[in-house]
């Protein structure tokens, strides 16, 4: 629901990155990581980001979206996996504690600038 | 030419947060965020919550809707201070972000509260992705929703300190599987205490204020 508010943060975050000397800068890919877990629907985000980046160098610049397994370790038992549904008990042990190891991240990792 | 950035996204929301956790502990002021769906009841059960802990816990309140200040109304008649964000009179913003709050709790008179209770905006989704500088989170639920409710919204349901399950006073009257809602709350979120309460009758409400006086306690 708050995808244009992604959006615009991501189009902050990219223009920043883009270096000064460069002129006429032209963006052809955004490389993005997003958590299965993260708050974020990809076509939403995507239509977002076409409105917010037009008339900046990030205008037509392709997302290359990296999806992240939610990946959990067992505090009790060390045992790590993929948590593939909701549930979040630890199929060896089945003991409470568990941490989240990914799942969560909303990054940008890198921009392709045109040569 | 690739350009290695490696920022998280709502980086600026989580360094606000981060600069009003250290803030309110300075202040030696306890924040819970209150979550869940609309109409869940958060409200009647903080006007009773307010009822028991005050006046021997100072409290304050912020409330978060879209349009109206009737939350914030019906709080003040506690006898609580309580303000009122409203997002977008036409309907904006999802979630209460770690700046509104920043700038809100500047008109509370936060030397005087050992508690500050934000009431986030009624939604399941957007309000557990956004850190507003909190010390604990607990999450309504009500019997007139559906059990798999925790299981449709994992991350509010993981990354919440409790749960509470509201309006057990009705459960005679639905088909509403206490028990199952309770283990999928906990197969989200295993050994996270959940509370089962009806903020009418105030039926099971004592573990609840337990479990809210010593987490402040243990702060102030």
């Amino acid at each position: 629901m708050h995808e244009m508010g992604v959006a615009q943060q991501m189009v902050d975050i990219a223009l920043d990155a883009i270096p000064v000397e460069i002129e006429n800068p032209r963006v052809e890919v955004l490389n993005l990581r997003i958590g299965k877990l993260a708050a974020v629907v990809e076509h939403s985000l995507r239509f977002c980001m076409e409105i917010i980046a037009k008339d900046t160098p990030l205008e037509g610049a392709r997302l290359v979206i990296d999806q992240v397994d939610v990946k959990a370790r067992c505090k009790s038992c060390g045992h790590e996996w993929v948590v593939e549904g909701p549930a979040f008990r630890c199929p060896a042990c089945t003991d409470g504690t568990v941490e989240l190891l990914s799942g969560r991240e909303l990054e940008i990792s890198s921009l392709e600038i045109a040569d | 030419m690739e350009i290695k950035i490696q920022k998280r996204v709502l980086e600026a929301n989580e360094s606000m947060a981060e600069k009003n956790r250290k803030f309110f502990a300075e202040k030696k002021v306890f924040v819970l965020n209150m979550m869940s769906s609309p109409g869940s009841g958060k409200t009647e059960t903080l006007c009773k919550t307010l009822s028991r802990i005050m006046p021997g816990i100072r409290t304050g309140v912020i409330v978060g809707d879209i349009c109206t200040c009737n939350d914030a109304d019906r709080l003040k008649a506690t006898g609580a201070v309580a303000v009122q964000i409203n997002t977008d009179q036409f309907g904006g913003d999802c979630h209460l972000a770690a700046h509104l709050i920043e700038k809100t709790a500047k008109e509370l008179d936060l030397d005087n509260l050992d508690l500050l209770i934000v009431e986030n905006i009624g939604n399941l989704v957007c309000p557990a992705e956004f850190d507003i500088g909190e010390d604990a989170r607990t999450v309504v639920l009500s019997v007139t929703e559906g059990e798999d409710k925790p299981l449709k919204y994992p991350l509010m349901f993981r990354l919440a300190d409790s749960a509470i399950l509201n309006k057990v006073d009705l459960l005679p009257y639905l088909d509403f599987n206490a028990k199952e809602a309770v283990d999928n709350m906990t197969q989200v979120h295993p050994g996270m205490p959940v509370f089962e309460l009806s903020a009418k009758t105030e039926e099971g409400f004592e573990p609840w204020i337990n479990w809210l006086e010593s987490k402040v306690r243990s702060k102030i």
